[in-house]
């Protein structure tokens, strides 16, 4: 489904991703770990097409598709969505509304017209109770005055609602407590089926126990220095990076 | 100038042989007493109407045109102007939409205007036949049993000369600025409303139905009256843009509330702004104010800027009865080569008068925009309440917004708040609603427009609707 190959991306003229190789298959969740600044966020941000990253050499593939002709809306449409560690707030503009705007330009995409208003808000209460948000929470602006807890279900909730093939989640997990958690991870596992993919940006090994990866990479001064299955992840907890520094040195 | 003086000077020019044939449609470029005498002669006005004209073109003379706004254009003729003109023979004009700027067009298309209203509005010779023949039919039999009366100001000076002579000029006086001698001296048309003592107007009552006549905009007079514990909902303008031959425009508009009474006042200005070079567009230079006199009064001023090259405009409350309110909503956009220079001013008068101001600026490609207003707390104004709030969005790197809030507050019991921002559209706001698969214009209408909202839950509702639209095709392009 995405396949990443010799990726070298600079920031501000200084090179963060020194030719990074990664293949996703359908159906499968990779999790990312690493210490701070080895690129992780760097990753899944030029994946999903935000300014101000430069790919000096390399490809990305999505589905036999150059993903770096395409423009940020077209990534999405095709199915990229990215769960944002930070969600931005947007005064004014109901959550119900980005909501519908975002469905129906995916709708569009596929050539199916708008949703109509019954069945949208059917789905919109099913997605909600799933994950276990209040319905008065749709008439509040996007992200103003949430708390974290509350951002991060809304990513979920989008997520929910849009059903994208890859869903990439940067540090999902970040400023959550532990019921919070089991509920963000709820619905991460409830995208998951043969057809989709996970990639999951984390820190903690917490994370992956809610939401059990197919594969671990672990990424260090921009390359992926070791792939493995979950049980690298409590090797990393008990040990560390440093072990891998020196193997790969 | 006494009117005894005023009197012998009216006559002694006359005596000189002033001769204007009224029956022509059109009179050449220029401003002297003659001119003034014609628009008046052509009026069918009564003496007292022409003196009152022939007395703000004297003191006009006197003016200067104001040179503090942050706007910058060219030095205007007045004697380049034609003050009077009927409107362009068909012959003259546009002789199907084939002919008009493919560029109106496309924003006629956008705005969903009807097929039939995009020609009236560009300008081209066809029979305009507006439905609102018979509505206004209907509409005017439900207005005069509730004794309200809703007229163009040229018949009321005919049929109300009592109520004109009241309340004309009371609240913006003839030489206050300007551009409202100008006016007082050469306006063409405008609308008259009165409102009688109790009585809610059944209807919100807009300029739509008052098109009797073409060209009526370039130096419009309104003047709304409201009795005590009377209240009307008056909208002005419309949300097509509209072009005119005029360049300058200097409206004055005038609202009187006496005791419990409330006037609503929305507008949608969507002059012709020019070309790409800001070429042709409108000058605006208007005078609004509404005077509170009676107790418990209350006005509410919402507008939405989206026209004109060069906007000059500050509607303005002048509390003046106990607790009485007024209240200020203001979206302005400006785009390309446009230049707004907007805001208002609230006076408190009286004791515990409240007023609100909330002034959403959204400025794009090369354009400049300022707030400008006062909020003034007179002596005698105890416990008087003020809250503003002042926001700029800026779109792109070209424009500029500016703010300048004036306090002058002369009684310590008051209470004024003043809360202001200035932010860019936000590429973060922008990659977040891409990130959804929503389109980058899609993304900056949504923001925008989010960002106005306080405002346009001001505004009636059928105007909000077509007021977001507006906004979305006035900064069609301003991003990428």
């Amino acid at each position: 489904m995405l396949v990443v190959k010799d990726l070298h991306v600079s920031v501000e003229g200084k090179e963060i991703l020194k030719g990074l190789d990664l293949t996703i298959n359908k159906g499968e969740v990779h999790a990312i770990m690493g210490p701070n600044g080895a690129g992780k966020s760097t990753l899944s941000s030029v994946i999903a097409g935000k300014d101000g990253y430069e790919v000096t050499s390399g490809t990305i593939t999505y589905e036999g598709e150059d993903v770096l002709e395409m423009e940020v809306e077209e990534r999405a449409r095709a199915g990229m969505l990215l769960g944002f560690q930070y969600p931005v707030e947007i005064p004014g503009v109901k959550n119900v509304y980005l909501l519908k705007a975002a469905l129906n330009a995916k709708r569009e995409a596929e050539g199916l017209g708008e949703i109509p208003a019954p069945e949208f808000m059917k789905l919109i209460r099913e997605k909600l109770a799933f994950m276990q948000m209040d319905a008065s929470f749709l008439q509040r602006a996007v992200n103003e005055g949430f708390s974290g807890g509350e951002k991060k279900r809304n990513e979920i909730l989008q997520m929910l609602v849009l059903e994208p093939k890859l869903a990439m989640l940067d540090e999902i997990d970040s400023g959550l407590d532990i019921d919070a958690l089991k509920v963000v991870a709820k619905g991460v596992n409830s995208l998951r089926n043969e057809d989709r993919a996970v990639l999951m940006v984390t820190h903690y090994q917490r994370l992956l126990e809610h939401i059990v990866p197919d594969q671990i990479h672990v990424l260090m001064d921009g390359r992926i220095v070791k792939s493995g299955d979950k049980s690298l992840a409590l090797e990393l907890e008990a040990q560390g990076y440093d072990w891998l520094q020196e193997e790969t040195a | 100038m006494a009117s005894q003086e005023m009197e012998q000077l009216v006559q002694r020019e006359y005596k000189q042989g002033f001769v204007t044939d009224i029956e022509s449609d059109t009179i050449p470029p220029g401003l002297d007493e003659s001119v003034i005498r014609f628009i008046s002669a052509k009026k069918g006005e009564p003496e007292w109407m022409l003196e009152w004209r022939l007395d703000a073109y004297q003191q006009w003379l006197k003016m200067k045109a104001p040179s503090w706004a942050h706007l910058d254009y060219p030095e205007i003729d007045y004697q380049a102007i034609s003050y009077f003109s009927a409107p362009k023979k068909p012959e003259d004009r546009p002789q199907s939409l084939d002919e008009v700027d493919p560029k109106l067009l496309e924003t006629y298309e956008k705005l969903g205007i009807p097929l039939h209203e995009r020609a009236a509005l560009a300008g081209v010779a066809v029979d305009a036949v507006f439905d609102s023949v018979s509505v206004t039919t209907t509409f005017k039999k439900e207005l005069s049993e509730a004794g309200v009366i809703f007229c163009s100001i040229s018949e009321a000076i005919q049929d109300y000369p009592e109520l004109i002579k009241q309340y004309l000029g009371t609240v913006v006086p003839k030489a206050d600025n300007y551009f409202t001698a100008l006016n007082a001296a050469v306006f063409t048309d405008g609308s008259f409303v009165f409102v009688p003592e109790g009585v809610t107007c059944p209807m919100e009552l807009s300029t739509y139905f008052r098109i009797n006549a073409a060209n009526t905009g370039q130096f419009e007079r309104t003047l709304i009256i409201c009795e005590k514990q009377a209240q009307v909902s008056y909208l002005e303008g419309c949300t097509a843009p509209q072009r005119d031959d005029n360049q300058l425009h200097a409206a004055v508009v005038e609202l009187v509330a006496l005791e419990d009474a409330y006037i609503k006042y929305s507008t949608v200005q969507n002059w012709y702004p020019g070309d790409e070079d800001g070429k042709g567009g409108i000058y605006n230079f208007v005078t609004k104010r509404a005077d509170c006199r009676g107790d418990r009064s209350k006005v509410s001023w919402t507008q939405v800027e989206t026209g004109s090259a060069i906007t000059w405009k500050y509607p303005s409350c002048i509390l003046r009865g106990k607790h009485s309110v007024g209240e200020f909503y203001s979206v302005a956009v400006t785009n390309g080569r446009q230049q707004a220079d907007t805001g208002t001013k609230m006076i408190h008068i009286g004791e515990g008068t409240k007023s609100t101001i909330v002034s959403k600026g959204i400025s794009a490609g090369n354009s400049e925009q300022s707030y400008r207003g006062l909020v003034k707390i007179g002596p005698r104004a105890k416990g008087a309440r003020n809250f503003t709030q002042c926001d700029s969005l800026l779109i792109g790197d070209r424009c500029g917004a500016h703010t300048f809030p004036y306090q002058e507050i002369g009684n310590a019991t008051a209470t004024v708040e003043h809360e202001a921002t200035t932010s860019k559209i936000g590429e973060d706001q922008l990659f977040y609603c891409r990130q959804r698969g929503i389109s980058e214009e899609d993304a900056v209408n949504m923001i925008v427009n989010g960002f106005c909202k306080d405002v346009f839950q001001e505004l009636p509702m059928e105007f909000a609707v077509e007021a977001e639209a507006l906004l979305n095709v006035t900064l069609e392009g301003a991003v990428g």
